[in-house]
């Protein structure tokens, strides 16, 4: 069989320095084929010039026998290239049917093509989501919607084009596990249907679970082609890093917590109508405190409310056993707490700020607007933590937005580990990022944990919490359900997720 | 030193100095007096100081512009507030001859300091007034400074009563028309709040923080920043500027209109701070640049009425200048118009 999309020797050069050399890329109707590599290993790159968002400097791609060269995501488009970034691109202010349909509304009337057919429109919006098993209201504004179901959107717009090829990139980085349960349905279906589709995940699980061929790339460079029943997670991970690599690296935590530890936190029934019931929570100093459930469990606005992002309605907060009202960040940051918000993109960096002045903010932030840290004292700070965390980047100088996800994600922490936290909450902090730079942040949370800092950790991924707590707390449906001690099984906390569910 | 020059063509500030320069060659060129400046009546004297000493307004109000633009808001309301404090400052001022003891004296209404600096504290309050709406109200900046501009002519009119005042008091109209080391004394208030503010945006996180803002406000509130503090503060900055522009233009005309005093100087201003490499969208900003832009302006509003242009169409005139230099500073339309002239020029053999 012919593969129905087939690139090869693609080259793609920014301002002379080459990110892509003589990549290749086979696709056959009727697969799943997983895209991996590293965070800057070239993914995205590929993608964009895929999906003619960026021009190659070299190659040649055929679609279907025939060569093509798309130049703009809408002509990648009309070839039958459907792709869904990352990053939701759709818009929050339209309902979710019009999003669906947004530039090709089908139309209706005399007046054939002006007036656009409005029940048309949310009927087949229905049609769409039903067929990826999303039952909502279609006529509700697409912010009203969770970060999943926005992705399903995006998912069930790609899917109304009459496409040959899908791309997803990083579709399931914000979808829980049922969730990436009825996507993968909806793979398996289109792909019976003979779509090929190009998947991109840093979970190696999903990659086991749905695909059937495995592309490499690494350093922008094309490492291999295999089927999935060829490669085991050790040998992609190797050929991922380059390197032999141990799966198990990284010391479990000491499972007893220290009890005797002073009190560096604590909550008292805090809650905030309509986002988090009332809870407790306790927090020692140099223990990592785990925070686990589902998405949409409360995880983040527990988060938000202890870093004074949101004003609680009822409860009490106590640091060092003094009681604090919280109204904003910067009364938190005085109290030596940090947060490393979920949202990297939109509450994290500012792009155009080169990474020393992200790093340096916070501390800057912290020590008012007249003690200002010269540039030199900005560099050196930026330059300790590039080195200390590994960030890649050209200079210290590069605007921000230009880095890599992982490398973004570890400059963020390192503008909160300047500050020098007592308290360091990572909400997600590992999500989208490679296996490499996952490992290395999980193992500077343990590092900083034994120097003593607390951490309130974060993740949608169990097998992390299960790994790196001191401690694990369990929330469900916007409540606390429980605590567990450290080295508890992943079975365990969601025995606890679920006993609570059939109790509801 | 092909080199040396492609680098300098890189610079941010390279399109607006050469826009700077070619106005005053154009000006030059059909006015030979034009770069001609003398020593007359214990003062410089030419057409140059006169530029200066006329955009003085226009860059204290560029020079609150550009921060506000900085943290991507918008203020339409300096003219009104120019309007305002340019009323207060002539009505507490006011002025009269009188003799005393066979000495004839200029009276005031209130001591002129304390008319000075009333006016520019309710200058301030008006812009800390439109910062309030936009950083804890969450207005649209531009929605939020249109209510005072509009407002502001009706309030200027008030204290006014609705009559022009003149103003007769000799020592007020220093600020405006005066000289000092041969210079115009309004070019020594644009340098004071320039160093000022230039100072505390290098030697403090001041500059930091407004980027931040304007690059992203919400990241920066989570990093600890008190965003709706910059951006009241910078507003009020605005204001403030836009009472000293007031003071400067009333005390040059010696009157105060409440209805035409800083007439589209909002305008003008934006356009400087725009044509200075400041973009709209927030962050980034330049000082220098919003300077430049405002001398720009003002070249090229001389440059009209030298020119003889009939004042029917001056504006058009202005307008399509405008047009030009925005297109000529932009990239992409200078890299479209590299591509016309390069393509043709491939099949020819260079002499």
């Amino acid at each position: 069989m012919a593969p129905i999309l087939e690139l090869t020797g693609i080259d793609k050069q920014f301002a002379g320095v080459s990110v892509l050399r003589d990549v290749q890329l086979r696709l056959y109707p009727g697969e799943i084929h997983a895209l991996m590599g590293q965070n800057g290993a070239g993914k995205s790159t590929l993608i964009k010039v895929l999906t003619g968002v960026l021009e190659s400097s070299g190659g040649d791609m055929h679609l279907a026998g025939e060569p093509i060269r798309p130049g703009s995501p809408l002509e990648a488009q009309k070839l039958g290239i459907s792709t869904v970034y990352q990053e939701v691109n759709l818009c929050p202010n339209l309902s979710v049917a019009e999003n669906v349909f947004a530039g090709r509304y089908p139309r209706c009337g005399a007046l054939q093509g002006f007036r656009i057919d409005w029940a048309a429109v949310n009927q087949r919006a229905r049609e769409l989501l039903a067929r990826i098993g999303l039952d909502i209201d279609v006529a509700q504004l697409l912010s009203n919607c969770s970060v999943a179901v926005q992705q399903m959107v995006a998912i069930a717009r790609a899917l109304g084009v009459e496409s040959k090829v899908l791309i997803l990139d990083e579709p399931t980085s914000s979808l829980d596990d049922d969730e990436v349960q009825k996507l993968f349905t909806v793979l398996r279906r289109l792909r019976s249907e003979g779509m090929a589709i190009l998947f991109i995940t840093h979970f190696l699980n999903q990659v086991y679970a749905v695909s059937d061929r495995i592309t490499v790339l690494r350093n922008g460079q094309w490492v291999g082609e295999w089927p999935a029943s060829e490669l085991g997670p050790q040998a992609l991970i190797s050929a991922m890093l380059g390197r032999e690599f141990a799966a198990t690296a990284g010391a479990a935590p000491s499972t007893a917590a220290d009890t005797t530890a002073p009190t560096l936190l604590q909550a008292m029934a805090l809650g905030q109508a309509g986002h988090l019931q009332p809870t407790d929570l306790t927090v020692r100093s140099g223990e990592v405190l785990g925070l686990a459930g589902l998405l949409g469990a409360g995880r983040t606005e527990l988060a938000r409310l202890l870093f004074g992002l949101e004003s609680p309605d009822c409860g009490t907060l106590d640091i060092d056993g003094k009681n604090v009202r919280l109204s904003n960040p910067a009364d938190a940051i005085a109290l030596g707490l940090a947060l490393c918000p979920e949202e990297r993109k939109t509450d994290g960096i500012v792009a155009d700020l080169s990474v020393r002045e992200n790093i340096a903010l916070a501390l800057q932030a912290r020590q008012g607007v007249r003690r200002f840290m010269s540039i030199a004292e900005q560099t050196a700070l930026a330059e300790k933590f590039v080195a200390a965390l590994g960030i890649k980047c050209a200079s210290v100088e590069m605007p921000m937005g230009l880095l890599s996800g992982g490398n973004q994600q570890k400059a963020m922490i390192a503008r909160w580990l300047a500050t020098d936290p007592r308290l360091l909450i990572l909400d997600e902090p590992t999500r989208g990022i490679d296996v490499a730079a996952k490992q290395e942040i999980m193992d500077e949370i343990l590092r900083l944990a034994q120097a003593g800092m607390a951490v309130l950790f974060i993740s949608s991924e169990m097998s992390e919490v299960v790994r790196v707590s001191h401690r694990i707390a369990v929330l469900r449906d916007r409540r606390k359900v429980g605590e567990l001690p450290g080295g508890s099984s992943e079975a365990a906390v969601y025995e606890l997720i679920a006993a609570e569910h059939e109790h509801a | 030193m092909l080199d040396r020059f492609t680098n300098a063509m890189k610079h941010r500030l390279a399109w607006p100095v050469i826009t700077l320069v070619l106005l005053l060659a154009v000006n030059a060129a059909f006015n030979a007096d034009f770069l001609h400046i003398e020593w007359r009546g214990g003062h410089l004297y030419g057409s140059l100081i006169d530029i200066l000493n006329r955009a003085a307004p226009l860059m204290l109000v560029s020079l609150g512009m550009t921060l506000v633009i900085a943290t991507r808001g918008i203020d339409i309301s300096v003219g009104a507030v120019v309007a305002i404090a340019a009323a207060l400052a002539a009505w507490m001022i006011g002025g009269a001859l009188v003799v005393v003891d066979g000495v004839a004296t200029h009276v005031t209404r209130f001591p002129m300091p304390l008319a000075l600096i009333a006016a520019v504290a309710v200058a301030a309050l008006c812009g800390l007034w439109n910062g309030m709406l936009v950083a804890r109200v969450g207005m649209q900046p531009i929605i939020a400074t249109l209510i005072l501009m509009v407002a502001g002519r009706g309030i200027a009119q008030l204290i006014t009563n609705g009559q022009i005042i003149t103003i007769y008091y000799g020592p007020y109209f220093f600020l405006g028309s005066g000289y000092l080391l041969g210079l115009p004394f309004s070019l020594f208030i644009v340098a004071a709040v320039f160093i000022a503010l230039y100072l505390a945006i290098t030697r403090s996180a001041l500059g930091l923080f407004i980027q931040s803002v304007g690059i992203n406000p919400e990241a920066s509130r989570v990093a600890g920043i008190q965003a709706r503090a910059i951006i009241v503060g910078v507003y009020a900055f605005c204001g403030a500027c836009a009472g000293v522009a007031g003071l400067l233009i009333s005390s040059n005309v010696k009157s105060a209109d409440g209805n035409n005093a800083g007439q589209l100087i909002e305008l003008d201003a934006i356009l400087a701070v725009t044509l200075g490499g400041t973009l709209l969208t927030g962050g980034r900003f330049s000082l220098v640049g919003s300077m430049i832009g405002a001398l720009i302006i003002q070249t090229l509003t001389y440059a009209i009425y030298s020119l003889g242009v009939p004042p029917e169409i001056n504006l058009v005139v202005k307008a399509v200048v405008v047009f030009a230099v925005m297109l000529m500073q932009s990239a992409e339309f200078r890299d479209s118009i590299r591509a016309l002239v390069h393509k043709p020029a491939r099949g020819e053999v260079r002499a």
